[in-house]
């Protein structure tokens, strides 16, 4: 069986995945992620103790979230993959947003 | 994750091979449900912060955040190892490897021994679920230590799971059965472990920082 | 071995039914194929609907006369939860994707098989495992789960029955229907065979893939709720303890973020099933393809929108109530462009009643009245009034029973020749389908008047005003016994004495009907050409 996907660029199977992917990433690329990484935590502790009131969450949360990103893109090497990953990966994350968002509506308007 | 159809004996036909892309997408489903099984729990903390933001940083002040924080490097430099290991790996390097991996598998287990440390000292002061010393703490904060004996708790389980699996994967290499050619079962390995990182990485902010 | 002479005649050979290799049960239970576990899951499926099914025909006996008879107060409680745990966690959520789909999702696309045959076989095990569970859990511990089928807190967190061995099977039964969900999901991205476009697909694969997403996405919300009423009564975490602060409402959102869109997870296999039937039996290309496939996707996604529809009484805030309300009409609008579509394409057809499209006529219908009384309670001002009556479990039943189940038939006889080479007897197939056609009206329609008088659901008891109705809806459940008794007979007596099928005895245009029958161990021996899956000309019933 062949796949003919026509959202991703496979056309014929081979025993490997060497046809299909990226040159492996280079050592020196992912410490360097990795040394980001190391930068926003740092950065994170660091204005948590810092009383910017409810900023606090919002930045814990945003630095959290760079961080997030860095792993999915490089160490996970979504930036790699196919546009069709990508939208799958956003839409699990757009669904697990519309549950928690939509439970506010009940009890951000109850608490 | 990559399969092989067993076909009848005596039957002739296309021969199935692996499939990169259908063992990738697989995996990448799956780690969707692991973050949706975590979502739930990030939606009863979110919807407890906002009914208990005081008892929130009351609890989260409690926790010892150089022993998160410790947690949160060792679990970052786990996830560098694991990416290195596939490089090293596709570039025929196999002993640096499973060395690589040798230390991931280390750092889950400094994971856990640090986060039982901090359980211990956590049951120490009667922080034990169901005691009556939580059941009489003020209104919020026994609902903070139970969500965060119930997220860490799981995300330990993951740990387990994750480096269980990193383990098994060493074997295969070792045996020659995933090779710098045939990779994808290292890779889909690693995205799990990376998605074990991922949940620390919000983890350690909602529970040690904000307070 | 595959008993069809060269022009691809049935024989009389049993295809992929035949032993290979060493043959036996370990053939069978640790198969790969596709096929094989699809018939793995239709038989323990509808074992578990008998079992449940009787658990049913208790409850309505039971109910037939007020007062105290039959069973005792807790018997009864423990019987409706069993009825709903098995029906709703054995039988409808994997009814059609893990059966039907499995066998003919890849033969659909071209291809010999899913993307991971060994996951397939591992998922039918959990199937296993989680249903050896659910029914240990009755007869261990402190006596059968009580709880309704939906284990609200607090009373979840307190029964002193076996609630934490049930919770743990709907656990492992949610990972067997997420692993069906991933494998359907990969299998139409990857195996699709060449000029198999998007648009090329059939119907049915449309409304699995669809249904996949759901399976992967919602169904780990259902894992963690099922972990963290364990947690809640083993670790005493008291996360919903109201004592401790907790917040029992949050529990109920988390239960139905998953199980609203479990409701289509359980629907729109059915409306693909309905899909494929209707064009064939009308002989005219389906009406409006695009839309119906749209659809399939436009109500996986809004039904992930509306799960708080199932708490308007429940003290959650009026802001919310509007959101949900309104956003429960929304999830109509799809649905409701599936039975115009349908409709449409029966319109000046070349209709034949045959077995299959009687069952998928029945559907429509069902199902039309179930999702018009939806409406009703999707509204907040009229649910408020029928909330927790006889109205929803009338309501869920005309869906879930009358559209699933009637879809699920509708498969059963439409396939029924393509898997075990046998035709069936029409006239007792027709004979059946108004047994149970009127069987479940006569049941199910007499709750909607009681509901809206105000009969609370799952009571032991009621006011002799009742006493009439309950009576006449539990006549209606013998009626619908007797029709399923017929059907199933029907069809046994089919698979073993029936005359021998023809390779397309429909007329169908989709690829399965290209493929010897009974079907043979391998289906493709090389990439076949991507048909028009709906256009008939040229294609005849043959025999």
């Amino acid at each position: 069986m062949t796949g003919t996907d026509s959202d991703t660029s496979a056309s014929m199977y081979t025993g490997t995945g060497e046809a299909h992917a990226h040159a492996p990433l280079s050592y020196r690329f992912l410490t360097a992620v990795w040394v980001g990484l190391m930068v926003l935590t740092a950065v994170t502790v660091g204005v948590a103790r810092v009383d910017l009131g409810y900023f606090n969450v919002l930045v814990a949360l945003g630095v959290a979230s760079c961080k997030a990103l860095l792993v999915i893109f490089f160490f996970m090497h979504l930036k790699y993959e196919n546009l069709l990953i990508k939208g799958m990966v956003l839409t699990a994350f757009v669904i697990l947003a519309i549950a928690i968002g939509l439970t506010f509506v009940d009890i951000g308007y109850r608490y | 994750m990559a399969e092989h159809t067993a076909m009848p004996p005596g039957t002739t036909g296309p021969v199935h091979h692996k499939d990169y892309h259908a063992a990738k997408m697989g995996m990448w489903l799956f780690l969707f449900t692991e973050i949706l099984l975590f979502g739930g729990l990030f939606l009863l903390y979110a919807s407890y912060r906002a009914k208990f933001p005081m008892a929130f940083h009351a609890g989260g002040a409690s926790l010892d955040v150089f022993l998160g924080g410790l947690n949160t490097v060792v679990l970052i430099t786990s996830s560098l190892t694991v990416a290195l290991s596939i490089t090293a790996l596709r570039r025929g390097e196999i002993t640096r490897c499973l060395w690589l991996l040798a230390f991931t598998v280390a750092c889950a287990g400094g994971f856990m021994v640090n986060k039982a440390i901090e359980w211990g000292a956590k049951f120490h002061h009667g922080l034990v679920p169901g005691s009556e010393h939580m059941a009489g703490l003020p209104q919020g904060q026994s609902i903070f230590y139970g969500l965060y004996f119930a997220m860490t708790g799981l995300h330990g389980v993951h740990v387990v799971i994750g480096a269980s699996v990193l383990l098994w994967v060493m074997l295969l290499i070792r045996q020659g059965k995933v090779t710098g050619a045939d990779y994808v079962v290292l890779e889909n390995a690693g995205l799990y472990w990376h998605i074990v990182d991922l949940v620390w990485i919000y983890l350690f902010p909602l529970f040690y920082l904000i307070s | 071995m595959d008993h069809t002479d060269e022009s691809g005649r049935n024989t009389g050979g049993r295809g992929f039914l035949e032993p290979f290799g060493k043959g036996g049960v370990r053939s069978w239970i640790f198969s790969t194929d596709h096929k094989r576990i699809g018939l793995l899951y239709l038989s323990l499926i509808l074992l578990m609907f008998a079992v449940a099914t009787v658990l049913g025909l208790i409850i309505k006996l039971k109910l037939m006369t007020p007062g105290s008879t039959l069973l005792s107060p807790q018997q009864y409680n423990a019987m409706f939860t069993l009825h709903g745990v098995i029906m709703i966690f054995l039988v409808v959520i994997p009814s059609i994707p893990a059966s039907f789909g499995n066998i003919f999702l890849p033969l659909h696309i071209g291809a010999n098989d899913v993307s991971f045959p060994r996951l397939n076989n591992f998922s039918w095990w959990l199937y296993v495992i989680g249903a050896l569970l659910a029914l240990t859990s009755i007869f261990t511990g402190d006596g059968a789960p009580d709880t309704g089928w939906t284990f609200y807190v607090p009373f979840s967190e307190r029964t002193t029955t076996n609630v934490s061995v049930a919770v743990i099977a709907v656990f492992i039964l949610g990972f067997s229907s997420i692993l069906t969900g991933l494998n359907f999901i990969t299998t139409v991205h990857r195996l699709r065979a060449p000029g198999m476009t998007w648009r090329k697909l059939p119907l049915f694969v449309w409304s699995l893939y669809a249904t996949g997403w759901i399976q992967v996405l919602a169904t780990p919300i259902l894992g963690i709720t099922a972990l963290l009423i364990f947690a809640e009564r083993v670790l005493l975490l008291g996360l919903f303890d109201s004592t401790k602060g907790g917040d029992p409402l949050l529990y109920q959102h988390l239960f139905w973020i998953y199980s609203h869109p479990a409701v289509y997870i359980m629907i729109l296999p059915a409306m693909g099933v309905i899909s494929e039937i209707i064009p064939v039996f009308a002989r005219k290309p389906i009406f409006g393809y695009n839309m119906i496939a749209f659809s399939s996707l436009a109500i996986a996604f809004a039904g992930s929108l509306v799960w708080a529809h199932h708490m308007f009484t429940s003290g959650m805030s009026d802001t919310a109530v509007l959101v949900f309300s309104f956003l429960t009409f929304v999830v109509a609008i799809p649905s409701a462009i599936k039975v115009f579509n349908w409709l449409s394409t029966l319109y000046q057809g070349s209709i034949s009643l045959d077995p299959p499209l009687l069952y998928a006529l029945g559907f429509i219908f069902m199902f039309s009245i179930g999702g018009l009384t939806g409406l009703v309670l999707g509204a907040a001002g009229t649910d408020i009034h029928v909330h927790d009556t006889y109205f929803v479990v009338a309501h869920f039943h005309y869906v879930i029973f009358g559209g699933t189940g009637l879809g699920m038939f509708a498969a059963m006889h439409y396939w029924f020749p393509k898997v075990f080479g046998r035709m069936y007897d029409h006239g007792r197939a027709a004979w059946s389908f108004w047994l149970i056609l009127i069987g479940m009206n006569v049941l199910y329609f007499p709750m909607f008047i009681m509901g809206m008088q105000g009969m609370p659901r799952r009571y032991y008891d009621y006011l002799p005003q009742y006493a009439p109705m309950q009576m006449v809806s539990t006549w209606g459940s013998w009626f619908l016994a007797a029709g399923l008794i017929l059907m199933f007979w029907n069809l046994y007596r089919g698979s073993r004495y029936g005359p021998l099928a023809t390779r397309n005895p429909w007329g169908g245009a989709t690829l399965e009907w290209t493929l010897p029958t009974p079907l043979p161990h391998e289906a493709f021996h090389h990439d076949p050409e991507a048909p028009e899956p709906y256009d008939y000309k040229g294609v005849n019933p043959d025999g």
